[in-house]
């Protein structure tokens, strides 16, 4: 063999590796300057990890998005220009947001489904007086104590999810005098949330036979299933993230457990990956797919044409959270961060796709807005493999305000500085 | 009856690592090769399963997704791994922590991030109930395809000509070598067998983890943890470290310490490192030293 074949064909290999690797990180950000015509929104969210996973829903929906809003004329004349990056974790998610603010001139950042990552961006948009929407942190934390002027949350909170879903559990009995065994993922958004149902159960009557943190790498639930089994609970609760609800889910079913499951933080995607005949219990939502408005009908007839599956709760969040900012630079006629704070604090309201309008609560920041309840359908009676769920009616009912399932009164910690 | 069953969960709880760390030792014990992509074909065993399920359901995914993961190794061997056996150890880390990568973003390109959905066989489901003691019939069933795994590459390498070879090259190659042997078919097989152990991990564990583009991240360190126990270039070694691995991981999360069973083994890896530093039974292989 010749030198020079060898040294072609490892060459050759070479640029093919080089070039997988290369479009491996398709996704980075595509910075153009001199076009200033352009209004500039920076987009953060976990793209690999376990919350990778819902990342993807977020940033083909905030795609989407953009380009309805592109394709209608822009926004005050002005198209938009997306940037979008991994948030990846805490540090690496401040360092991005200050980068896209101060060296690629954002007007504001859109995404993130962490609480801990969302916890360093408001950070970094309180110091930089830029707004920022959060669409998937759950964490109470972030409309309490650690609340500030730019941030907003179209994602709902803890106490939210679980005060709609602990209406669920109370009519089905599950609450007063009952034990409870909760497993909860073990980072800031798991703690918060077992702190808000411990306060629910307190106050409703019902205590906890046990409550284990989970970390998020683990990947198998058996020794805690074992527990579960000898503990005999009324009711298994998840207070579990991402991909863990789905292995959760899939090996509560292989388990054959008789007790009830429920949650108080889901998304659909994870119901969608537990298989056929494996998702069960009841679960809280912000939006789901099958929310019967023609706003919703929509979203999910075009969501689905475009990326050949239907969209779930966090491609909401991003998609909304982008429509709304443009409706609020169109109203406002400035893409000014602070006007635009203005303007929200105003609890100016916005189309969900909901059968209400929802605005941002002055006091916290928080969207208030409408959520449901759902439950599994047995395996035999699945026409599809999205469809696996019933719905409550939108809670609070239609005479409530829509403030009762958010935290109240002395609940918000919230200061406003 | 409880502490029983949690022991008993932890064993076979150490047989998911195995069939990945197996794979591992015997790559590395005679190729040199520390191969951080090994995750990867765990998932891709997993993916190509869920392709073919849909197809020839799970008992065709059963037999053809890891072959066709060997097959790949194969190829990843002849035209990658095989350029690094006498290099710098270095170089191989980053050769396979690249491939490692490629994989994962060829799995998010071509079935996107969200996690695929895969079920158990109808036949499968269900739970072994004797008095108090309890077990999911489809968890027996992995153990039993663990079981037969290592019985049947024991008496590969221990009872073959061929396992003769692979365990003279393992101890020196050059002598093997000047025998007239070349080990090059014998690393193509040894890849095959490792990497479609590592495949058929993948098929055996979708039913009941999570299937994502990053899901051999999840499984890969612990089985390095298992090998690094076991001791480099020992079957047995490795295989009692996956018991003791399991054990351990199954008894602090029993002991109501579930937040603290990743770095139990960490510490359990510590501890035997420095009573034995090649291992529990890691033999003395002298190029490595």
């Amino acid at each position: 063999m010749s030198q020079a074949k060898g040294m072609s064909r490892r060459t050759i290999i070479k640029g093919a590796l080089a070039g997988a690797a290369t479009t491996g990180l398709a996704g980075f950000p595509f910075i153009s300057y001199g076009q200033s015509d352009m209004i500039r929104i920076g987009h953060l969210t976990p793209r690999t990890g376990f919350l990778g996973t819902l990342g993807e829903y977020a940033v083909q929906a905030v795609d989407m998005a953009v380009a309805e809003i592109n394709a209608a004329g822009g926004v005050l004349g002005r198209k938009i220009e997306l940037l979008k990056e991994d948030s990846v974790n805490p540090q690496t998610a401040s360092t991005k947001a200050e980068r896209m603010i101060e060296r690629d001139k954002v007007a504001m950042l859109i995404g993130e489904i962490s609480s801990a990552s969302g916890l360093t961006i408001g950070q970094v948009a309180a110091r930089t007086k830029t707004l920022f929407i959060n669409t998937g942190c759950n964490s109470d934390e972030l409309r309490g104590k650690s609340c500030n002027k730019f941030m907003f949350h179209i994602e709902s909170q803890n106490s939210m999810y679980v005060k709609t879903c602990g209406r669920s559990l109370l009519a089905q009995g599950l609450v007063k005098g009952k034990k409870w065994f909760s497993l909860t993922a073990d980072y800031a958004f798991g703690h918060d949330l077992l702190r808000v149902a411990k306060k629910f159960m307190g106050a409703n009557g019902g205590e906890f036979a046990a409550d284990k943190l989970v970390p998020t790498d683990v990947t198998d639930f058996s020794p805690l299933l074992l527990e579960i089994r000898n503990a005999k609970p009324d009711l298994v609760i998840s207070n579990l993230a991402g991909n863990q609800i789905t292995a959760f889910l899939k090996q509560y079913a292989e388990f054959g457990l008789p007790f009830p499951t429920a949650g108080f933080g889901f998304d659909t995607a994870v119901a969608w990956a537990a298989g056929k005949g494996n998702f069960s219990g009841t679960w809280p939502l912000v939006w789901h797919h099958l929310i019967d408005t023609p706003a919703t009908k929509k979203f999910v007839a075009d969501f689905t044409a475009r990326y050949k599956r239907p969209p779930e709760n966090q491609a909401w969040g991003d998609y909304n959270a982008m429509k709304l900012v443009a409706q609020a630079m169109a109203e406002t006629k400035s893409t000014d961060s602070l006007k635009i704070v203005e303007h929200f604090e105003k609890e100016a309201k916005f189309p969900l796709m909901k059968t209400r309008d929802g605005y941002f609560r002055k006091a916290d920041h928080q969207m208030m807005h409408e959520m449901y309840t759902v439950k599994g359908i047995p395996a035999a009676q699945l026409k599809n493999d999205w469809d696996i769920f019933t719905s409550s009616p939108p809670v609070p009912g239609p005479n409530e305000p829509l403030e009762v399932i958010a935290t109240q009164g002395d609940e918000i910690e919230c200061k406003m500085a | 009856m409880l502490l029983v069953q949690h022991l008993l969960n932890g064993l076979l709880a150490g047989a998911y690592y195995l069939l990945i760390a197996l794979g591992l030792s015997l790559i590395f014990s005679l190729g040199g090769i520390v191969n951080l992509a090994h995750g990867a074909f765990y998932a891709i065993g997993a993916y190509l399963a869920i392709t073919i399920g849909r197809h020839l359901g799970f008992g065709g995914a059963l037999l053809i997704s890891p072959v066709l993961v060997g097959l790949l190794g194969v190829v990843i061997e002849r035209l990658l791994l095989r350029r690094f056996y006498k290099a710098d150890p270095s170089l191989s880390l980053l050769l396979t922590f690249g491939l490692a990568m490629v994989a994962e973003q060829a799995l998010r390109m071509i079935y996107g991030a969200p996690p695929l959905s895969w079920e158990i066989p109808q036949a499968l489901r269900g739970q072994f109930v004797v008095a108090d003691f309890f077990y999911p019939k489809y968890r027996t069933l992995l153990i039993a395809v663990a079981v037969a795994c290592v019985a049947g590459l024991w008496f590969l390498l221990q009872r073959t000509p061929f396992g003769r070879v692979v365990r003279a090259g393992v101890q020196n190659p050059e002598m093997v070598g000047a025998l007239g042997i070349s080990l090059e078919p014998y690393m193509a097989a040894i890849a095959f067998i490792g990497i479609g152990l590592a495949g058929l991990a993948g098929v055996m564990l979708a039913p009941i983890f999570n299937i994502h583009p990053a899901m051999g991240q999840e499984i890969i360190t612990s089985a390095f943890v298992v090998v690094v126990i076991g001791g480099l270039g020992s079957f047995w070694g490795v295989v009692i470290a996956a018991a003791i691995v399991g054990v351990t991981k199954g008894a602090v999360t029993a002991g109501g310490y579930p937040q603290y069973s990743e770095a139990a083994i960490y510490l359990l890896m510590l501890l035997v490192l420095l009573v034995r530093p090649r291992g529990l039974l890691g033999e003395r292989i002298v190029r490595f030293e």
